[in-house]
């Protein structure tokens, strides 16, 4: 008897989720629900389009797709569309992998001025996400950025802000983000840290890139690549931070070279205590700072100085962090942003042991928004592992008769939804390969929600 | 007088995360991955090759093998910052190309640990 799946989000946590199951079950049948028309998360509408390498991973989760028992389904959105409660009574097991979709908010004054964003309204407007085509931001009487935060996604915004159009312009960077960029007057980055180059959230690859990045001197205060004992160790401790603060020390040598027009100024040891508004009160027009410091050992505290700063920009992209959105009926840590869980199995509250039979979760929903693509496979792992034994333990009962995509179908025919299939995504990606080919780019993303479903649910040809 | 050939393949050990092994022969000249790959041999490989992740991360176990790979470039090291269960002889298996000093070498596939999200190797950045 099969055993009926469904795996809410169709990213890498989703996909390795799938793979997995089929892999170790021949008799899994698995459904994908994704809201939007195209899968694979965040390698799509994430990842920046300057990195085509790292979506090349879509061709094995392509690969499950086409699997004869998986099914993909587009356009199908959990709480809209299907309930939580529907899709329990109707599969034997459901993991949820919709990752995050919201930020974290600083929580100071000036937070909502126009010319503020978060990091991933940014990263949605420039990679096409459907969501993010409306960002009213406006490059042209823009001089200066500043980005709160000093992780890969900081550095990535930075990087594209700064990146020659030209070059952009051969990538699968959407259109109206090319455009803007084409007549951007920012000339000058900042990417602002509360603490130290040791304590630095971006790798090795990403800092290395940018370092590099044609047209673009970098500038960095030496006195901030002194060390403390502290930072010693804490170096010593970890690989990555290593080499990392290592790329600092070596890009702090560079002398300012002629024909780099443009600056990228990587700011330590400031803390963001209120962002300001120009004379018309509606847009930003710097950022307020607060000098720190690091105390202590073990753990080490991050405090104030008393000594303040502004540094005037009409950008500000905030990158410290993502944040999960919670469903009903689904047990929700609103502090830590997760889903309580036990090596991926539900539990059904924060304070207890006991677990939501048949409900599972993958990916940032249950690690939280951090980790690599490749992370995914190692969490997808242990939620299969505890699905197995549940299934095995006969917990999750494999015997009861369950619809699966049948009562799925059901579902959404009685309320007119239509859904995308993993054909009609094919169909979609020829088109924008088709589209992009016109332009010597890879893709030209459709932006559109509507011209996305006319072009996936236009009915095959017989 | 017989002529001297060079080998044109040599035998590798793959060691599973259940601790199964397995010994293919891999061409002079293939890449481990791709060898991998040939033999139905679950090693991940998401970029496919182009030092773009760190999935198709290997351990070599002989430190004797280990020393006769040619140094990781940094664009390996950057990857390899990354990769989870890294240990002093953790390669990336797209980059380890058989070459006849390499006969008899035994790779071992990291083992994911149940705990590891709890074990303080999480990798944080993204």
């Amino acid at each position: 008897m099969p055993l009926h799946v469904c795996v809410v989000g169709s990213g890498p946590a989703g996909f390795y989720v799938a793979k997995k199951l089929l892999k170790r079950f021949d008799f899994a049948r698995v459904d994908i629900l994704e809201r939007l028309p195209a899968p694979f998360g965040l390698v799509r509408s994430g990842v920046a389009p300057d990195h085509p390498e790292t979506k090349v991973v879509i061709n094995q989760f392509s690969r499950t797709a086409e699997d004869e028992r998986c099914r993909f389904f587009g356009n199908v959105c959990l709480g809209t569309d299907v309930s939580l409660e529907e899709l329990r009574k109707i599969y034997h097991v459901v993991v949820l992998a919709y990752g995050a979709e919201s930020d974290h908010r600083l929580g100071i004054p000036g937070e909502d001025l126009e010319g503020v964003f978060s990091a991933r309204q940014f990263v949605w407007w420039y990679n096409g996400h459907p969501d993010g085509k409306d960002l009213p931001i406006n490059l042209n009487n823009v001089e200066t950025a500043v980005v709160l935060g000093q992780g890969n996604v900081a550095l990535d915004v930075a990087r594209i802000l700064l990146r020659s159009p030209s070059e952009l312009s051969s990538t699968d960077i959407a259109e109206h983000a090319v455009k803007a960029l084409r007549t951007s007057r920012i000339r000058k980055v900042y990417v602002v840290g509360r603490r130290g180059p040791v304590q630095a959230a971006c790798t090795a690859k990403e800092l290395r890139e940018i370092l590099g990045l044609k047209g673009v001197e970098i500038v960095i205060n030496e006195a901030d690549l002194q060390t403390t004992d502290c930072d010693l160790e804490e170096l010593q401790s970890s690989r990555i931070h290593k080499r990392v603060f290592d790329l600092f020390c070596k890009s702090a040598t560079f002398t300012k070279c002629a024909g780099r027009d443009k600056q990228l100024q990587f700011v330590f040891f400031r803390a963001p205590v209120s962002l300001l508004a120009a004379e018309d009160g509606i847009h930003v027009r710097g950022v307020h700072l607060q000098k720190t410091r690091l105390e202590g050992n073990n753990p080490r505290k991050l405090v104030g100085t008393g000594e303040f700063e502004e540094l005037d920009c009409g950008l500000v992209l905030k990158s410290i962090g993502y944040k999960s959105l919670p469903v009903p009926d689904l047990p929700f840590d609103h502090k830590k942003g997760v889903v309580p869980n036990y090596f991926g199995r539900v539990r059904s509250s924060d304070a207890t042991n006991e677990t939501e039979r048949g409900l599972y979760v993958a990916g940032w929903l249950k690690r939280g928004p951090t980790g690599i693509i490749g992370t995914n496979e190692v969490c997808a792992q242990e939620v299969v592992t505890s699905i197995e034994e549940d299934v095995n333990r006969a917990v999750v009962s494999n015997l009861k008769e369950v619809p699966g995509s049948v009562g799925l179908e059901s579902i959404l025919s009685e309320k007119n939804k239509r859904y995308i299939t993993f054909e009609g995504w094919e169909r979609l990606n020829e088109t924008e390969m088709e589209k992009g080919a016109v332009k010597g780019k890879p893709r030209e993303k459709i932006v559109g929600i509507d011209e996305a479903l006319a072009i996936g649910l236009a009915k095959e040809k017989e | 007088m017989a002529k001297k050939t060079r080998k044109r393949w040599i035998e590798v050990t793959f060691v599973t995360k259940e601790g199964d092994r397995k010994t293919i022969r891999v061409p002079v000249g293939m890449s481990m991955l791709e060898a991998a790959h040939e033999n139905d041999i679950e090693l991940e490989g998401a970029c496919e090759g182009s030092l773009a992740c760190s999935t198709c991360h290997v351990i070599v176990k002989d430190e004797k093998f280990y020393r006769m790979l040619k140094e990781p470039s940094d664009e390996e090291n950057d990857m390899l910052d990354l990769a989870f269960g890294l240990t002093e002889t953790s390669r990336l298996g797209c980059q380890v190309i058989a070459k006849p000093e390499l006969n008899g070498m035994e790779l071992a596939l990291p083992a994911a640990t149940r705990n590891f999200a709890v074990d303080g190797h999480v990798p944080k950045p993204h």
